[in-house]
């Protein structure tokens, strides 16, 4: 297996030159030499702590950047280097490089000049959380704005001091020349180095045009890799507080109905007095136990005896789509254009397609399992954690522990990937309640079983799709009727706190997804109803990396497909004359170009061999950006093991900033597309979930990994958009398609496991 | 009260304050404050918390650090250490091999299962140096990557081999690295299909 349409690296690595290493002497920005503490320079977790407390009393309290100034998003020091303040996180994605990219072309930086910082909310502008893929879309705008005010004030000064109008000065790795009278130059570090700007933007300082880029669109090496590879990366889990013990919290192996959640029926604190230094703490029905050695806290969680009272309110894995479909649903019809009942039985129709599918709970399945670290004193508090959203995370556990957001001071540290929410801020929360009654700072860190058992799933989902075309193969109609509940608007700490339950508001990525469900075609009569499943008697869910999505695909592409074998129609042909677009048409063309796609029906000729092999192609995305894949699967139906051996995968998400980070996303998204469509499910009986570790929730392997092309559209002149999530959908039906066009059979539900397949090819 | 137990980590005779049923991983993370091995599942069942136990890789957090008493523990942050003395190099590199490809593959994205990955890669390239795709399918097949960075590890595995033949490694034969990679990956603890 390997990754077949990657460009090579074209420069060797100096990991010095992209890992900048601070100097000792590093000057800091004013205000946080009035008192915050020093948040760059980690080279281990114990000396990060060190360097907060070697300050004195810890300056928690400080109010957020005012993001109008200069100041809050860039410094420039005196050897003519920057430190740009991001405000979205580091997610293995590669974000806070190519941010640093965006704000280095528009100041004409190198990138070995400039380097960034982790968020704090003490220092880091409040650009909001990092998902939906927003750190490109919508984080580079403003960036790019200070940096574009920066250049400008810097233009001014070098205009005063080299005596030359501002039309004529040029800058090259920061240093400003005046065009043809060589020597005449002067830095930025000579300018302004670690003075601050005290200018605000305005918003109409001009921006570099896009045809100068140099560094927007290239492909310099991200910048947290190096020390990823040599073991000295401090992920969350690695930060420690001086006089912190550790903590574990205490919970039913698996969560129940969300609306339920647990109650402590007997606890006998007694059954840990063997453990040293173990103590239980409890608030209402939180329940943790800490200690000063971490493996007498994981041993005191397992051996304190508890007795949980949970109602036998869940439906099962086995019957949550009939419970789902029977409910008394919210229904809210999101798009509703033309007549489409009429047009489905108008005279024009030659052919219909119609299906019911099934996509299951998935677990986030963070591979290291969350945790945070806290520090809750009487007027403040300090906490690490691996939130998506630090500044959100600060307020609610400010909440929780009865102090006000701005008396807590939040640190982002990156964890293991978290495709969305997972049990981020569960942990955030857990650590503080638990250092609030230690009275002490507390390390808390999630079992394996935690981080299973309680994850705010990616919701199950039923689909019912009917789509009609006439004659020709012209798309006349389509409907979408999807099932499912919403996300859980509150956690379980805070839960068992005695919160009640809730769920959020409908809206955008927990709704059926016009992206996903047509939008990519043009048809003349579409209509989409989304019915709201109440979700309190189902499991907790969240927005897991592109939320529904694939269940969409999974329904929708799959119908799709089926029109095309009624029509006789080549599965990519069909597509390509419905297309609704140039975009869509574009990732379209590039995924069946690089498969080599040679036109035929799908499931045509269907082969009697044992091992059958197919291939199929899909188009779907998440909230923007474009997504187009085709897959090439092996099923062997005798074993009833499906083996997905190629995936092609394209994004067009506007501008690339980095192409190459762009292409890590789309194998990563491959690779965990087929995943969740061949293995992942969440098990749970009527009282609570069984799904509780690898073996119980198995992922891709090694061995089962496919072959992936990455592709990536490049388009100049567009709004760049998000790209790490956007493929997933395309892949999903794609992989469904390819099933059936290696066996003629239809799948209706996911993941593909050995049984069901057995079980779909017997009925058959 | 003290373990009185030695344990050689990265080059580094270290005595353990831990209790002797306390499992490696939280020897090595709480007591000595290493980054490379990390807490995954407790289960031996992700690779996350592997480490060479005298160079064969295990799973540090099920295994009793009183079973490491007297051993040579590496951890990734060792790796260039322990390659030294493999090869018999007068000096440590910078970085193993497999540290340099996986920076020139870009093969990571979280990187968090990297620690797993690059020290079962550099067992396996230490006891068969020229390991075909399917040999490094099956030595990997006990790592787990949720971020579905397979085919990136794939690569940068085979780079770190091309990388050490290019600085005319001993080769072994093929013979003697097939059989003693079948050893290798019995001995991993990791899960290993087939």
């Amino acid at each position: 297996m390997s990754e077949k349409a990657r460009e090579v690296a074209e420069t060797a690595v100096d990991t010095q030159k992209h890992w900048p290493r601070v100097p000792s002497g590093m000057p800091r920005r004013d205000f946080l030499k009035a008192g915050g503490a020093l948040i760059v320079g980690f080279s281990s977790a114990s000396l990060i702590a060190d360097s907060l407390f070697a300050q004195g009393p810890l300056p928690y309290r400080m109010p957020g950047p005012d993001q109008k100034q200069i100041d809050t998003w860039l410094a420039i020091h005196s050897d003519n280097t920057a430190t740009v303040y991001i405000g979205y996180v580091e997610l293995g994605q590669g974000s806070t490089t190519s941010l640093l990219q965006v704000s280095a072309e528009e100041l004409d930086f190198d990138m070995s000049q400039v380097r960034t910082v982790r968020l704090d909310t003490n220092v880091s502008p409040d650009q909001g959380g990092t998902y939906s893929s927003s750190a490109i879309a919508r984080g580079s705008p403003a960036i790019r704005q200070a940096a574009a005010a920066a250049r400008q004030a810097l233009l001014k000064m070098a205009s005063e001091r080299l005596g030359a109008p501002v039309e004529k000065l040029t800058v090259a790795k920061a240093v400003v020349s005046v065009v043809g009278v060589p020597g005449k130059s002067v830095s930025y570090g000579e300018l302004i180095g670690d003075k601050r700007f005290h200018i605000e933007i305005t918003g109409k300082e001009p921006l570099k045009p896009v045809a100068e880029y140099k560094l927007v669109g290239a492909r310099p090496l991200r910048n947290d890799i190096p020390a990823k590879a040599r073991g000295t990366y401090t992920y969350l889990q690695h930060v420690r507080l001086p006089g912190m013990v550790h903590g574990r919290i205490v919970r039913p192996r698996g969560q129940g109905a969300y609306g339920v959640g647990a109650k402590v029926k007997s606890l006998d604190e007694s059954s840990i007095a063997h453990i040293p230094g173990a103590r239980v703490l409890r608030k209402g029905d939180f329940v943790g136990v800490i200690a000063p050695r971490e493996w007498d806290a994981v041993r005191a969680a397992r051996a304190l005896k508890i007795e949980w009272d949970m109602p036998p309110m869940l439906p099962g894995s086995d019957h949550v789509y009939e419970a789902m479909r029977a409910e008394k649903t919210n229904d809210r019809v999101i798009v509703n254009r033309g007549d489409v009942d009429a047009a489905f039985s108008g005279a024009s129709v030659a052919h219909t397609a119609t299906g019911t599918y099934h996509g299951p709970y998935q677990c986030h399945a963070c591979f290291g399992p969350n945790g945070a670290v806290a520090d809750v004193r009487a007027d403040s508090a300090l906490l690490f954690c691996s939130s998506q959203d630090v500044y959100t995370t600060r307020a609610t556990v400010a909440r929780i522990v009865g102090l006000k957001p701005d008396q807590v001071r939040g640190q982002y540290y990156e964890g293991s990937g978290t495709y969305g929410h997972s049990c981020y801020d569960d942990a955030a929360q857990a650590a503080a309640i638990l250092s609030q009654l230690a009275g002490k700072p507390v390390r808390l860190q999630f079992m394996r079983w935690d981080e299973h058992g309680w994850d705010p799933y990616g919701p199950a989902h039923v689909g019912e799709v009917r789509i009609a075309a006439d004659a020709n193969g012209k798309l006349v109609a389509y409907q979408y009727d999807g099932w499912h509940h919403n996300w859980a608007a509150v956690e379980a700490s805070q839960q068992l706190l005695g919160t009640p339950a809730a769920e959020w508001p409908l809206g955008p990525a927990r709704q059926v997804n016009p992206n996903d469900c047509g939008g990519m075609y043009a048809i003349p009569n579409w209509k989409l109803v989304n019915h709201q499943v109440p979700g309190l008697k189902y499991l907790r869910g969240a927005w897991m990396r592109s939320p529904l999505d694939l269940s969409f695909s999974f329904a929708s592409e799959q119908t799709m497909d089926e029109l095309a074998r009624m029509l006789g129609m080549d599965a990519y042909a069909f597509r390509l004359m419905n297309i609704a677009n140039d975009r869509w048409r574009g990732v379209l063309d590039a995924v069946a170009r690089a498969a080599e796609w040679n036109p035929r029906p799908p499931a045509s000729p269907l082969s009697d061999a044992k091992v059958v092999r197919g291939r199929g192609i899909g188009l779907g995305t998440h909230l923007t950006s474009y997504g187009g894949a085709v897959a090439e699967v092996e099923v062997n139906k005798e074993t009833g093991q499906v083996r997905v051996t190629h995936l092609y995968g394209a994004i067009d998400a506007g501008l690339a900033v980095n192409p190459a980070f762009i292409e890590n996303q789309i194998s990563g998204q491959l690779v965990q597309a087929t995943s969740r469509m061949l293995k992942e499910e969440v098990t749970f009986n009527k009282t609570n979930v069984t799904s509780l570790d690898w073996n119980s929730y198995p992922i891709l392997r090694f061995e089962e990994c496919p072959e992936v092309t990455p592709i990536v559209v490049q388009r100049l002149n567009q709004r760049s958009t998000g790209a790490g999530e956007e493929v997933m959908a395309a892949a999903a039906g794609a992989i469904a398609c390819a099933f059936f066009d290696a066996t003629g059979v239809r799948m209706r539900e996911y993941p593909l496991t050995p049984k069901r397949v057995l079980s779909a090819l017997r009925q058959s | 009260m003290p373990s009185k137990i030695k344990i050689r980590v990265n080059g580094q005779m270290r005595e353990v304050e831990s209790e002797a049923d306390t499992p490696l991983l939280y020897v090595l993370t709480d007591e000595m404050h290493l980054q490379g091995p990390r807490f995954g599942c407790g289960l031996s069942q992700c690779g996350s918390c592997s480490v060479l136990l005298d160079g064969v890789e295990i799973r540090s957090c099920v295994t009793p650090v009183s079973a490491a008493n007297g051993k040579s523990v590496t951890t990734l942050e060792g790796l260039p250490h322990w390659y030294a003395e493999q090869e018999k190099l007068a000096k440590a590199p910078e970085l193993h091999p497999i540290q340099q490809a996986v920076i020139d593959e870009q093969a990571v994205q979280c990187g968090y299962c990297y620690n797993g990955m690059m020290i079962k890669a550099a067992e396996l390239l230490s006891k068969n140096s020229r390991p075909s795709d399917a040999q490094i399918r099956a030595a990997m097949n006990g790592h787990l990557c949720r971020c579905g960075s397979y085919p990136r590890m794939m690569g940068a595995i085979r780079r770190a081999s091309e990388m050490m033949h290019g600085a005319h490694v001993a080769e072994q034969s093929a013979e003697a690295s097939g059989s003693e990679l079948a050893e290798n990956v019995a001995a991993g603890g990791g899960e290993v299909a087939r």
